[in-house]
């Protein structure tokens, strides 16, 4: 039987030889199509690839004007009549700062008080705030002229770094025909420079971009974060140590299980409604206070905190809890003699991943109310303060010109903490990584 | 206050270490005796005894303060000041009592307020001098009572173990705490926003205008709290979103785990990584700033109407969120299929494409669909892209260039600047945060599951 199928073929299976041109082109489409797959894979790499690069790309050009900022180095004399010596931070420095800035300009003395208005909207309202400084810094300069480095307003700032077509016709632009002519005299006298901005880090929120700061939202962020990690790295633990070492498997630890999974996939959200609910209407705590939002981020952050910690304690090998039980350790002390120190820098690159993402969590901040308008920097965890998210959100909102490039400032910051804290993390994990 | 009282305990509980590790020490010299613990063990008795009941009793002083005070201070005010008041009211009461209590006066208080600030800053003084006296009576009374324990037969080791084994158990419980907490505090919230709009009007009703009126004759909507604009909305936005990152995802993870080598795995996946890695605002931030402009330019080169903030800028930014999800999903399920099956394939002649798609991803369906299923719970649940790139307006419609709203975009408007919680208008918030709980919870469980039943099938 066999031997007359192998002598005599079927008719199909001649025009099919290896050779035939059927089967080349056989081939040959099965291969395209593998090439196409392999294509396909390419494309979707390059997109993810070329979005992340467009993300950063815009970020960074709209962002980076905001780390310098537009100043006039103004002669000003400190006119000792409009300030009290005995009460330096109380002066008309309003008074100080326009006659000075008036005097810059030839036709000064002579313009009508509607043109002087407009004048002084090239100055910044945080300019007297800076003679002020200045003068409670230095008392003894009143009376006499020094240079100092004033900020100028956001129109104006925008300008200087070419942000404002200056050929658009005048009624579309936030600048007049002659504030431009007022500006270029200055800039022509070389008044005009543009250092770094530190207000940026060492302001707090303002109404006007030109003097808007991160460093409430700094602070704020900062204890937040400490309240966070001061609860959830323990009681993350504590709780991952139960679950690994010490649990009965039974119907109990199953249900603690499924239940941290499913917590470590809760929308950001609903636990913002928990923090409102419970944290502010039910115990009184105090609104938009880092104490509150820090405890909201460590129940976001604990069921992180237990996955990594338990993957870490699963790595530790069986042996060297063997090795401490048979000299005599009790289980207590193998846990937390042994297995928890060769743990720890699992324990801890997975702890500082979970606070980076603690550091960029919004929505619940906002449930609690951390995005309110604050002007200075928080004192204690219990009083008002923003995050550098929310604070981003603030000024993501508000219409001005010179808040979305500080908008994108202040996200540049906040990417910049999150990769130190996750380069930290991987030398962490390249360092102490021991390998079984 | 509180730190005061820490402090004090935290000195009372070294003070106990040192007493009960010297006691011990003292006795096994006096009686020449072997103790049963190291004399550490002792101290560490000692200690825990001392610092753990009056630290709980301090927090639980804390959480009860408040509300304590609050009631004294509404049961001290004159009738006349409180009777007819509705609780909102009463809430307005007190905070105007607080802000005068802590300095900061606006206008002019009344005396009745004046008054009570001025109790309410006693008793608030009064009961936090009473803290730090119960907690620092708490910690003493400890140290006396196991510092007389102490002693060489004393089994101390085994006394610390089993504190340290209740504290485990306490914090393996405030996962479980968490999850009751946040079911509680919903169901609560929502319940009572059931009393005031039923629930079949909320769940079907196919019009959202939670703008109530403030005042009697104020000209706003009547507020109307059908739900179902708001879940389209989310659904639409989810549904372009998963569009956006399935097929990217699939196609990066499967030419990531099948065809690249290993150095360019070793550059695309950290790549990945750091597109998860970003904030979400940051995303938000992009969509309006980037996005939605370039959609609309668009749309007006070929003649079409786009929404400043429509659906399709929020859902295609949102995808790009999940993508590394999806894709490290993806890549988790084919690198668990057996390399027993590409080997059989291969060896059948089929080329790779044929082995990935006739043998590889029917094997790991089960674990893509799971990871498919939370990348979709995310998608619902995600808020900040949303809040800033779509609308606030509840329309119902599937055209992915018109603006729509979402469950968490609705929840934070309703939200944010209102703390008054006896309107329907915040309670809304409410449920609908709890729907999505709900819808959430039942996702990642089923997908949790697959996931598992898929992972034990292989290992």
């Amino acid at each position: 039987m066999t031997s007359t199928i192998m002598t005599q073929p079927t008719a199909a299976e001649t025009r099919l030889g290896w050779e035939s041109a059927e089967v080349r082109r056989r081939i040959r489409r099965r291969h395209a199509a593998n090439r196409r797959l392999r294509l396909y894979g390419i494309a979707a790499i390059c997109t993810a690839i070329g979005l992340l690069a467009t993300l950063v790309v815009s970020l960074v050009l709209l962002g980076s004007p905001a780390f310098v900022q537009t100043k006039l180095d103004m002669p000003v004399l400190l006119n000792a009549q409009h300030v009290d010596p005995a009460q330096p931070a109380r002066g008309n420095y309003r008074a100080i700062v326009r006659s000075s800035f008036l005097s810059l300009f030839p036709e000064g003395a002579a313009m009508s008080p509607r043109d002087q208005r407009a004048l002084f909207r090239i100055l910044s309202n945080g300019a007297p705030l800076a003679v002020r400084d200045h003068v409670v810094a230095n008392p003894g300069d009143l009376g006499k002229t020094v240079t100092l480095s004033v900020p100028l307003s956001d129109p104006f700032d925008q300008l200087n770094k070419g942000k404002i077509r200056r050929d658009l016709p005048e009624n579309r632009r936030t600048v007049t025909d002659r504030q431009l002519a007022w500006f270029d005299h200055l800039d022509a006298q070389g008044l005009i420079s543009m250092p770094f901005n530190w207000a940026m880090f060492f302001n707090s929120d303002s109404r006007f971009p030109e003097l808007a700061g991160m460093a409430g939202a700094l602070v704020g962020s900062f204890y937040a974060l400490m309240v966070c990690f001061l609860i959830s790295f323990p009681v993350g633990i504590a709780a991952a140590i139960y679950l690994e070492e010490f649990a009965p498997r039974n119907r109990w630890t199953d249900v603690i299980e499924v239940n941290v999974n499913n917590l470590a996939a809760v929308p950001s959200i609903v636990f913002g409604l928990l923090g409102l609910a419970v944290f502010l209407n039910f115990f009184n705590m105090p609104r938009s206070a880092p104490l509150v939002g820090g405890m909201v981020l460590s129940l976001m952050t604990l069921p992180t905190i237990i996955i990594v910690t338990r993957a870490a304690l699963k790595a530790v090998p069986p042996s060297i809890r063997e090795a401490a039980l048979g000299v005599g350790a009790s289980k207590h002390q193998v846990t937390l003699h042994h297995v928890l120190p060769l743990a720890m820098p699992g324990i801890l690159t997975g702890t500082i991943i979970g606070m980076a993402q603690a550091l960029g969590e919004t929505a619940p901040l906002l449930l609690i109310g951390m995005n309110a308008f604050i002007v200075e920097p928080p004192g204690g965890i219990l009083e008002p303060a923003t995050a550098l998210p929310t604070q981003i959100f603030i000024w993501a909102d508000s219409p001005e010109r010179g808040f979305a490039a500080r908008t994108a400032g202040g996200i540049l910051v906040l990417l910049g903490f999150l990769v130190m804290m996750n380069m930290v993390a991987v030398w962490l994990r390249k360092r102490f990584e021991r390998r079984w | 206050m509180f730190s005061l009282v820490i402090g004090i305990i935290g000195v009372f509980c070294l003070a106990g270490f040192l007493i009960g590790r010297q006691r011990l020490i003292h006795q096994t010299a006096a009686a020449g005796a072997r103790s049963h613990s190291l004399p550490n063990y002792y101290g560490l008795y000692v200690a825990l005894w001392t610092g753990v009941p009056s630290v709980i009793l301090v927090l639980a002083w804390l959480a009860a303060q408040g509300g304590a005070v609050d009631r004294l201070l509404l049961a001290s005010l004159a009738d006349s000041a409180v009777e007819g008041k509705g609780p909102a009211e009463l809430s307005l009461l007190l905070t105007e009592i607080r802000s005068v209590a802590s300095g900061r006066i606006f206008g002019q208080p009344s005396q009745a307020v004046i008054d009570a600030a001025s109790r309410l800053n006693l008793w608030q003084a009064l009961a936090g001098w009473g803290m730090v006296a119960a907690g620092s009576a708490l910690a003493l009374l400890g140290l006396f009572f196991t510092r007389r324990k102490v002693a060489p037969e004393f089994r101390a080791r085994q006394g610390v173990e089993r504190m340290f084994s209740a504290l485990m158990i306490v914090s393996a419980l405030a996962a479980i705490l968490t999850t009751f907490g946040i079911l509680l505090s919903l169901l609560f919230e929502a319940f009572r926003f059931f009393d005031r709009v039923p629930v079949g009007e909320f769940l079907f009703g196919l019009n959202w205008e939670p703008q109530i009126p403030l005042r009697e004759d104020q000209v706003a909507g009547q507020g109307a709290f059908g739900a179902v604009p708001v879940f389209t909305g989310t659904l639409l936005v989810a549904f372009i979103a998963m569009s956006v990152a399935m097929p990217v995802g699939l196609f990066a993870a499967i030419y990531t785990s099948e065809y690249a080598d290993r150095r360019v795995r070793a550059v695309v996946k950290p790549i990945m990584e750091v597109l998860a890695g970003i904030p979400t605002i940051v995303y938000g931030f992009f969509a309006v700033l980037v996005v939605a402009p370039a959609l609309r330019e668009f749309g007006r080169s070929v003649g079409l109407d786009v929404a400043p903030n429509s659906a399709l800028a929020a859902g295609a930014v949102m995808g790009v969120m999940i993508l590394p999800f999806i894709s490290s999903i993806t890549d988790d399920a084919l690198s668990a299929v057996p390399n027993a099956m590409r080997e059989g394939s291969y060896g059948l002649g089929a080329t790779k494409a044929e082995t990935i798609v006739n043998v590889l991803l029917p094997a790991a369906l089960p674990g893509i669909v799971g990871g498919v299923l939370l990348a979709v719970s995310r998608a619902i649940g995600e808020t900040m892209i949303v809040v800033m790139a779509a609308g606030l307006i509840a329309r119902m419609t599937a055209n992915p260039l018109e603006s729509v709203t979402t469950v968490t975009v609705q929840i934070v408007t309703l939200l944010i600047g209102d703390t008054e919680f006896d309107n329907p208008k915040t309670l809304a918030a409410f449920a609908l945060g709890l729907v999505l709980f709900l819808a959430t919870l039942a996702m990642n469980i089923t997908a949790l599951k697959i996931v598992q039943k898929y992972r034990e099938k292989y290992e």
